[in-house]
């Protein structure tokens, strides 16, 4: 329709962008991972040519990462532990929260939207900065606990506990779980609902048969969304609990990457976690290139 | 194919695309008949989730007026650290963050919007083999945590573009190549939305390619790229790993950083000062450019309602698809 040559004019600076700077600087990152050692500097050197290409970081980082018997195992092990709580904190919590959004609200409905997307605004660091404030040991946490005699006085919820570092994923993240499911069933059609009370399904018998696969989409774009960066996440944990017991996968590449020498490690890492995510996302992305194609036809 | 065709049979009666529940007579004990004890629990859940969510972050802010340095417990009303010598106005570390932030928002909307807009639109009208694979390429950066791309993108600047160096212009490219996958999702949703009939149109009717473009594709657009703009801003304003590790300075310090690294800290209240600045102007320059939002897309509800309540239309699509 448009000539050539007006369409490559409009493409050209947006694709150079994305060739310099997504794929060359993945590919800058696996030669850094694949690359030497400046044997004065110990400055890390990337190695561009494949000729050129060692596996020693990769298999540093893989021995230490060996399943059960490595000795940052553990750290991945925790990660995952963490990521799955807070998934199911977040699916609990978010999905009534979206689905009354949704499917109920009324009148309400721009109110609610508008204060679930308050969050997004108000930046995430401002809002550990508040919890911080909350949870220090002279903090409004405290004032309410240690007269009930939950807590001891001037208990430290931010000396390294497991249970501040989850509360704190679950608080920063929920926001951006509730938004796409609320999208996801937004689209969801109320008549399958009369359907199925009509057919002479129950309020939990239509839920689990009709609700919940109908809102299977949107349950895995939230989780998506949320698990991903929270494989990267290091500033919740910096913020919240600062203790090395407490480390995630985010935390191990952000420590590496801060000591010059330890940078290619930082990078092994990282060439680790992106294969890692991409298997787990390969059944996300099939099924969400189904629900499309269903959607298409 | 069957929707259409009943439809069809029925017209003009508009009541057959509402849904049989809105058609009943609805007088307040009706609804109140439907409102059951589960509804009520959702209600409660709803309402105290966003209690959760919103009031430690107003707690934050009522500490700004703290009279006293610590950011936990209260000591009375004042307002030192929003007037006078102590106060986040006062502190040239607080007012270079704030500064920094919003000259890094505003570069990053004005390249990444473009940028973006100008990319979807290539991907979504060019036939060739080149289209798939730069699609995905470009939103990539969605589908890896953060942290690799800010490390990939650390080493790409220290080790082979040598020109992009660490501070402002590294953080710039940084949140533009952030940003950009997020542009392109909003666009192309939008494009893919507008038939190519409408420029078709245009350029039958005597228009160049040019005008066609400037004319007839691009104010179908201006809400995604409105939208863009927005989510630009609001993410640039938010990011912090990949400005954290572009950065060189303290010049360089966004309030995101700034506030990472002084809150476990000895920081006064005049953190919390600077960041309700920053959390009260980002509502504000959103809430702005959603209602302008709203005032460019009002135009087309009608021609949309028109298409969803006149029943020949679905029989036309189908019959030309």
């Amino acid at each position: 329709m448009y000539p050539r040559r007006y369409l490559i004019a409009l493409g050209l600076p947006g694709l150079i962008w994305v060739a310099l700077f997504v794929t060359l600087a993945l590919y800058a990152l696996i030669a850094i991972a694949v690359g030497g050692l400046d044997p004065l500097l110990l400055t890390p050197v990337p190695a561009w040519s494949p000729l050129h290409w060692s596996s020693t970081w990769l298999t540093t980082v893989g021995t230490d990462l060996k399943p059960f018997s490595g000795p940052n195992w553990i750290v991945f092990e925790r990660t995952c532990l963490y990521i799955a709580i807070s998934l199911a904190a977040c699916m609990l919590v978010g999905y009534p929260v979206a689905y009354f959004t949704a499917v109920h609200a009324r009148r309400s409905k721009g109110l609610i939207l508008a204060l679930l997307v308050a969050p997004l605004l108000v930046s995430y660091m401002l809002r550990m900065l508040a919890w911080v404030g909350l949870l220090a040991p002279g903090g409004w946490v405290n004032a309410v606990l240690v007269p009930l005699g939950i807590v001891p006085p001037q208990f430290d919820w931010l000396s390294g506990l497991p249970v501040t570092v989850v509360f704190g994923l679950i608080y920063g993240w929920i926001p951006y779980f509730i938004i796409p499911l609320y999208a996801a069933l937004a689209r969801f059609d109320t008549r399958y609902l009369e359907a199925s009370r009509d057919l002479g399904a129950g309020g939990l018998q239509t839920f689990l048969h009709v609700t919940l696969p109908m809102s299977k989409q949107g349950i895995l774009a939230g989780t998506v969304v949320v698990a991903l960066p929270m494989f990267g996440d290091f500033f919740t944990n910096g913020l919240l609990s600062g203790v090395n017991t407490t480390a995630m996968v985010g935390t191990v590449i952000n420590t590496y990457a801060q000591s010059q020498t330890d940078q290619a490690l930082a990078a092994a890492v990282a060439v680790w976690l992106t294969v890692f995510l991409a298997i787990l996302l390969l059944p996300y992305l099939r099924s969400s290139a189904r629900a499309t194609r269903a959607v298409a036809r | 194919m069957g929707g259409g065709t009943v439809s069809a049979t029925q017209a003009p009666g508009r009541a057959v695309n509402l849904p049989p529940s809105s058609a009943q007579p609805a007088g307040p004990w009706a609804r109140l008949r439907h409102v059951r004890w589960a509804n009520i629990g959702l209600a409660a859940v709803v309402v105290g989730y966003l209690a959760w969510s919103l009031v430690p972050v107003l707690i934050a802010f009522v500490f700004s007026f703290n009279n006293g340095y610590s950011r936990s417990i209260w000591q009375g009303f004042s307002t030192q650290w929003w007037t006078g010598p102590n106060s986040v106005f006062n502190d040239p570390t607080y007012y270079n963050a704030i500064r920094h932030s919003f000259e890094l928002a505003i570069l990053a909307v004005a390249i990444t919007v473009p940028l973006g807009v100008s990319l979807s639109i290539f991907l979504s009208r060019w036939r060739g083999v080149t289209s798939k694979p730069a699609a995905f390429l470009s939103t990539v950066p969605l589908v890896i945590p953060e942290i690799v791309l800010a490390l990939a993108m650390f080493f790409l600047v220290t080790k082979l573009l040598h020109f992009v160096t660490l501070g402002t212009t590294a953080q710039i490219a940084g949140q533009v190549t952030f940003i950009l996958p997020l542009v392109i999702v909003i666009t192309r949703g939008r494009l893919a939305s507008i038939p190519t009939g409408f420029e078709e149109a245009a350029m039958d009717l005597g228009a160049s390619p040019l005008q066609a473009f400037r004319l007839a594709l691009i104010p179908l657009l201006a809400p995604a790229i409105l939208a863009s703009a927005i989510v630009a801003f609001a993410v640039s304003i938010d990011d912090f790993v990949i400005t954290q590790y572009m950065s060189s300075t303290a010049a360089t310090q966004s309030v995101p950083m700034l506030i990472y690294t002084a809150t476990r800290g000895t920081a006064t209240p005049a953190l919390n000062a600077m960041a309700t600045v920053m959390a009260l102007t980002t509502v504000v320059i959103t809430s702005l450019g959603y209602l302008l939002y709203r005032f460019v897309s009002r135009r087309e509800q009608v021609p949309q309602f028109a298409r969803e309540e006149t029943p020949t239309v679905p029989v036309l699509v189908e019959g030309t698809a």
